[in-house]
C-alpha cells in the first residue's frame, strides 16, 4: 500500500478556559490503510517522543458505533466521506501532500475540553427529560405480545442508530439538536410502547434541549448531510408534528 | 479464604425460586438508605444501575465515557439469546442451559448457568417493553436466527448491532432514574482504587479524567461491571478503554480472580494489517451461516482466490468436522485457522488470513438476498481494506475478543471480598472455559436487570455496615495509594511510549499464551513479563501532568496493570495442564488434534489469591459438581 505525508493544522486548546490556537504540524509516511485516527495515533507517538504535548481526542469502540469520535476535518463533521465516522474514515481518501485541517465539534452546548475533546453531556440532559419509555424492571409482558410489523420496527430502529456523537449539532449553522432529538422522538412514536408518553415526551424533550443551549431549526439540513449513520430529515419533520400534537393536547 | 459458591439446594429448576424464598429482604422504606457504588455503565452496569433506582437504593453510577451510553457492549453486533423456543424448534431452558454448559467445555457452575437461561426471556420481555426495535417477522412477531453454530433459532437481534440497541434501552432506564434523582452519573472518572473498611467494600477512589482530581465514594455496597480484560494483548476487538485496572486494583484489595488464561479467540475477524494498527475489528460470527471457510491447498499460493479452482482449494472445516463444518464453536474454528496458517498455507500480504467465501451463496440465493442479509457488515469491511465481498473472498483471521475469566463470585454474584458484587464480562461466572456466540448480552442483562436486585439485599440487610463516611482511614489510605502511583507514573520520562511497551506485552502473550499455549512458552513468558514491567517502571514516558486531561497517563496506568496482570494469567495457564474450551494445552490433545480434558484432575474453578507484590498468588480451586449433565466430550465431527 502507498504512503503520502500530510500538513496537519490541528486545534490545540489546553483547557476549557485556555484560548485556543491552529498548531501545524508534518505528518511521516502515513500508510493509506491507516484510519484516521491512527494516522493521529502515529503523530501521537511522534510527538511524545519529541517531549511534546500529544493531541487530545475523544475515542473508544472504532468501530463507528458508540459515538465518541468525532472532529471536523476541512470544514466536514468526520471528515469528507459519507456515512463514515472520522473512527472508519481511512486514509486512501487523502492524497499525497494534502492539507488537512482538524478542529473539535463547535457548538456553545459542548465546551471544549482539550484540542480535539468536547463536553456532550448536554445531549444526555435531553434524554433525562423523556429519552425512554417509563418501564420498571419486572412484570413485561411476554415479549411477542403486541406485534408490531417488521417495517414499522425497521423504521424504528433507522431513527435508533444514532450514535449521540453531535455531528448535526457542529454542522448546524444553529448548534440546533433537532436531529438528535427528532431521532429518539421518532424511535419511540412508532412503537406501540411508547405511545402512552406521547403527549408529555416531545415538549419536555425540546423545552430541555432549549435550555441546555441548543438553537432552532431553521431547516438547512447540514445535519442530514454530516450524520455518520444517515439519520434523515424526516425525523425532525416528525419532531415538529409529535410536538404540535402534544401541544395541541395539552392545552386542551 | 471462603470460597463457598453458595449454591441453594435442592432440584436445579427450582434453586434461584427456593434462593429468593430464603434471601433476606430490605424493608420498601429501608432501602433508600442505602448508597450503592456501580462502576461501570455498560449493559450490566446500566441495567443494574437502573433497576437497584428503582428498588429505591440511592445509586452512584461511574465510567470512563463521557456518556454512559458508550460502554464498550454499544459495539456487539450478532444477538442476544433466550430460551423463548417462538420458532418451536425444541429449545428449552434446559437446552439453552445444556448447551451453555456444553459450549464452556463443563467449566462452569450448573446452577450459575441454569438460572442464566431461566431468566433469559425475562430479558426480552423486558428490553421490548422498553422499546427495543428488535428485528421482526412480517407477521409482526419477533425474529430469531440461529447463532454461533448452535442447533436451534434462538438468537433475537436489531440487525448487526443488537449491543447498541439494548445499551440504548438500558441508558434510558438509567437517564429515568437520574431524572428522578435516584442516580448519580459520574462520567469521564476511572475507579482507581477499591477501599475496603473493616473487611468489607465499602467505597471507591476515582480520578476524574478531566481535571485529574482525585476523590472519594463511600457506599454500603460496591459493584463493579466494569467489562473484560481482553486489551492485555494490545489488539483486540474490545473498544479502547476496556481495561483490567478495576477488577485488577480489587484484586489486590482480597477480591479473588478465577480463571484469568480463559480467553476468547474470535475466529471472524478482519486480519492485522500494519504495525500502527490500534484495534481489530470483528465480522459477525452470522456470517458463517452462508460463508464458505478456505485456503488453497498448496503452500504460498499467491494467485488470485478468485483463480484457485475449486479442485485446489481446501475448506478445512467443512472437511474435518462434517456434521458442523463452517459452524463449529469459536475456539475450534480459530485454532483450525491458525494451525492451517502455521502450516504456510495462510493467505494475504502477511500470511495470516484464510478466506470467507460468499461466491456460493450469492450463486444460490441471488446478490440482492445475500446483500441484505449482510450488507452492513460488507461495507464495514469495504470501509476498512477497500475489498468488496460479494466480488471476492473476504480474509478473516481470529482475534482476541472476550473473557471468561474474571473475579471469583459466589451464587449472588458477590466476590470472596464481602461487599463487592461483580457482573457481566468482569466476573467469571457463567462461560466456563468458553463462551457461546450471542451470550454475553444475555449474561450482562441477567446479572444487571435479574440478579444483583435479589441478591444484593442479603448482604445489606444481613451485614453489620457500621456508619461511616469517606472519614475513615481506609480512605485516606487508598487515596495515597493512587496518588502515589500516579506521581510515580507522571515522573517517568524515559524512551519508550506507553503504547510500544502494551504492543511488546500484547506480542508475547498472543504468541505464548493465546490459541495454544505449551509449557516452554507459557515459561518463557513468566520470566518475560517481570523484564518488561521493570522496564516500563524504568523507561517508559508519560508526557503532562496529573492536573490536565492527559490520555496518556491513563493509558499508562492501565498498561502498568496489564504487566502484571498478565502474569497472573500465564501462572493459571501453566497451572491448567489440561486442555479446555479456548484453553488449549498442545500437550493435552487427542490424535487427531482435538483438544483433550482432564476431568479427574481438573474440574475445576483456578481462584487466585493475590499475596503482596514480591510473593506468587496463592491458588485455590472450587471444584465443579455435576448433578444434571454427564460431562462428556465436546465433538463437533
Ligand atoms: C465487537 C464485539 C461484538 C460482540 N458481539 C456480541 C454479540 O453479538 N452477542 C453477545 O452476547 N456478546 C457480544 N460481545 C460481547 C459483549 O459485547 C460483552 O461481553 C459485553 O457487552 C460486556 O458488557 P459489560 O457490561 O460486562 O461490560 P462493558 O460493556 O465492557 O462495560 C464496561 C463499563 O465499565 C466502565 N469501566 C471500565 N473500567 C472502568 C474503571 N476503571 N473505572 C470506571 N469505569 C470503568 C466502562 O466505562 C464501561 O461503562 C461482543 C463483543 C465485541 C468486542
Ligand atoms: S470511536 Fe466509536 S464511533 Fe468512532
Amino acid at each position: 500500500m502507498s504512503t503520502i505525508t500530510l500538513t496537519l493544522k490541528i486545534w490545540r486548546q489546553q483547557d476549557r478556559k485556555t484560548k485556543g490556537r491552529f498548531e501545524t504540524y508534518e505528518t511521516g509516511p502515513i500508510s493509506q490503510d491507516m484510519s484516521f485516527l491512527e494516522m493521529l495515533d502515529v503523530l501521537n507517538e511522534q510527538l511524545t517522543l519529541e517531549g511534546k504535548d500529544p493531541v487530545a481526542f475523544d475515542h473508544d469502540c472504532r468501530e463507528g458505533i458508540c459515538g465518541m469520535c468525532g472532529s471536523v476535518i476541512n470544514g466536514e463533521a468526520h471528515g469528507p466521506e459519507k456515512e463514515t465516522t472520522l473512527c472508519q474514515l481511512h486514509m486512501r481518501h487523502f492524497k499525497d501532500n494534502d492539507t488537512l485541517v482538524i478542529e473539535p465539534f463547535r457548538a456553545r452546548a459542548f465546551p471544549i475540553i482539550k484540542d480535539l475533546a468536547i463536553d456532550r453531556t448536554p445531549l444526555d440532559r435531553i434524554i433525562q427529560a423523556g429519552g425512554y419509555i417509563s418501564v420498571n424492571t419486572g412484570g413485561a409482558p411476554d415479549a411477542n405480545a403486541i406485534p408490531i410489523a417488521a417495517e414499522r420496527a425497521e423504521a424504528a430502529l433507522d431513527a435508533a442508530a444514532c450514535i449521540g456523537c453531535g455531528a448535526c449539532v457542529a454542522a448546524c449553522p444553529n448548534a440546533s439538536a433537532m436531529l438528535f432529538v427528532g431521532a429518539k422522538i421518532t424511535h419511540l412514536a412508532l412503537l406501540p410502547q411508547g405511545l402512552p408518553e406521547r403527549s408529555g415526551r416531545p415538549l419536555d424533550m425540546v423545552q430541555e434541549m432549549d435550555s441546555q443551549g441548543f438553537g432552532n431549526c431553521s431547516n438547512i439540513q447540514e445535519c442530514e448531510q454530516a450524520c455518520p449513520k444517515g439519520i434523515s430529515i424526516q425525523n425532525i419533520a416528525r419532531l415538529n408534528h409529535e410536538y404540535l400534537r402534544a401541544a395541541f393536547l395539552s392545552e386542551e | 479464604m471462603n470460597l463457598n459458591p453458595k449454591i441453594p439446594p435442592g432440584p436445579l429448576a427450582d434453586k434461584w425460586d427456593t434462593h429468593r424464598f430464603n434471601s433476606l429482604l430490605v424493608n420498601p422504606a429501608n432501602k433508600r438508605k442505602f448508597d450503592i457504588i456501580v462502576v461501570g455503565a455498560g449493559l450490566a452496569g446500566a441495567s443494574a444501575s437502573a433497576s437497584l433506582a428503582e428498588l429505591g437504593y440511592n445509586v452512584k453510577t461511574f465510567c470512563i465515557q463521557d456518556s454512559p451510553r458508550r460502554g464498550h457492549s454499544i459495539a456487539a453486533q450478532g444477538g442476544i439469546n433466550a430460551a423463548k423456543n417462538y420458532p418451536n424448534d425444541g429449545d428449552s431452558i434446559f437446552r439453552l442451559f445444556y448447551d451453555t454448559i456444553k459450549g464452556g467445555d463443563f467449566r462452569a457452575r450448573e446452577a450459575n448457568v441454569y438460572r442464566l437461561a431461566q431468566v433469559s426471556n425475562n430479558i426480552i420481555d423486558q428490553c421490548v417493553a422498553q422499546g427495543v426495535p428488535f428485528a421482526r417477522e412480517y407477521g409482526g412477531s419477533l425474529a430469531n436466527r440461529s447463532f454461533g453454530g448452535a442447533q436451534v433459532s434462538r438468537t433475537f437481534y436489531a440487525r448487526g448491532q443488537t449491543g447498541q440497541q439494548l445499551l440504548l434501552g438500558a441508558y434510558g432506564a438509567l437517564m429515568r432514574q437520574v431524572h428522578k434523582g435516584k442516580v448519580r452519573i459520574y462520567p469521564r472518572r476511572e475507579m482507581l482504587e477499591l477501599v475496603v473498611a473493616d473487611g468489607k467494600a465499602r467505597g471507591i477512589i476515582t480520578r476524574d479524567l478531566v481535571s485529574g482530581r482525585l476523590e472519594s465514594h463511600c457506599g454500603h455496597a460496591v459493584v463493579l461491571a466494569t467489562g473484560g480484560y481482553g486489551n492485555v494483548y494490545f489488539l483486540s476487538t474490545n473498544a479502547m478503554a476496556s481495561n483490567v485496572t478495576a477488577a485488577f486494583r480489587a484484586y489486590r484489595q482480597g477480591a479473588c480472580f478465577a480463571n484469568p488464561s480463559f480467553v476468547q479467540i474470535h475466529p471472524t475477524c478482519i486480519p492485522v494489517h500494519g504495525s500502527y494498527q490500534s484495534k481489530l475489528t470483528l465480522m459477525s460470527e452470522s456470517l458463517r451461516n452462508d460463508g464458505r471457510i478456505w485456503i488453497p491447498k498448496q503452500k504460498n499460493d499467491t494467485r488470485d482466490p478468485v483463480e484457485i479452482p475449486e479442485s485446489e482449494r481446501e475448506y478445512f472445516l467443512e472437511n474435518k468436522y462434517p456434521a458442523f463444518g463452517n459452524l463449529v464453536p469459536r475456539d475450534v474454528a480459530s485454532r483450525n485457522a491458525k494451525e492451517q496458517c502455521d502450516q504456510g498455507k495462510g493467505v494475504g500480504e502477511t500470511g495470516l488470513a484464510v478466506y470467507l467465501d460468499f461466491a456460493e451463496a450469492i450463486a444460490r440465493d441471488g446478490r440482492e438476498t445475500i446483500r441484505s442479509k449482510y450488507g452492513n457488515l460488507f461495507h464495514m469491511y469495504e470501509k476498512i481494506t477497500a475489498g468488496s465481498p460479494m466480488e471476492e473472498p473476504m480474509m478473516i483471521y481470529p482475534a482476541v475478543h472476550y473473557t471468561m475469566g474474571g473475579l471469583w463470585v459466589d451464587y449472588n454474584l458477590m466476590s470472596s471480598l464481602p461487599g463487592l458484587f461483580v457482573l457481566g464480562e468482569a466476573n467469571f461466572s457463567d462461560h466456563g472455559a468458553n463462551r457461546l456466540g450471542a451470550s454475553a448480552l444475555m449474561q450482562g442483562l441477567a446479572d444487571g436487570y435479574f440478579i444483583i436486585p435479589a441478591t444484593i439485599a442479603t448482604h445489606l440487610a444481613g451485614t453489620e455496615l457500621p456508619d461511616i463516611d469517606t472519614g475513615h482511614p481506609a480512605f485516606q489510605e487508598a487515596e495515597n495509594r493512587a496518588s502515589l502511583r500516579i506521581k510515580k507514573l507522571t515522573a517517568l520520562n524515559g524512551k519508550r511510549t506507553v503504547d510500544d511497551f502494551h504492543r511488546e506485552l500484547g506480542l508475547l502473550l498472543w504468541d505464548c499464551c493465546g490459541m495454544a499455549r505449551n509449557e516452554k512458552g507459557l515459561r518463557y513468558a513468566l520470566n518475560k513479563i517481570p523484564e518488561i514491567r521493570e522496564e516500563f517502571w524504568r523507561n517508559v514516558v508519560v508526557p503532562g501532568t496529573n492536573e490536565t486531561f492527559n490520555q496518556s497517563l491513563e493509558r499508562a496506568g492501565r498498561v502498568a496493570d496489564y504487566l502484571e496482570y498478565a502474569e497472573l494469567m500465564v501462572r493459571d495457564a501453566l497451572a491448567r495442564t489440561e486442555s479446555c474450551g479456548c484453553h488449549f494445552r498442545e500437550e493435552s490433545q487427542t490424535e487427531d488434534n482435538e483438544a483433550k480434558r482432564d476431568d479427574k484432575n481438573f474440574s475445576h474453578v483456578s481462584v487466585w489469591e493475590y499475596n503482596g507484590e514480591s510473593s506468587a498468588p496463592i491458588s485455590h480451586t472450587e471444584p465443579l459438581v455435576f448433578e444434571n449433565v454427564r460431562p462428556s466430550r465436546r465433538s463437533y465431527k
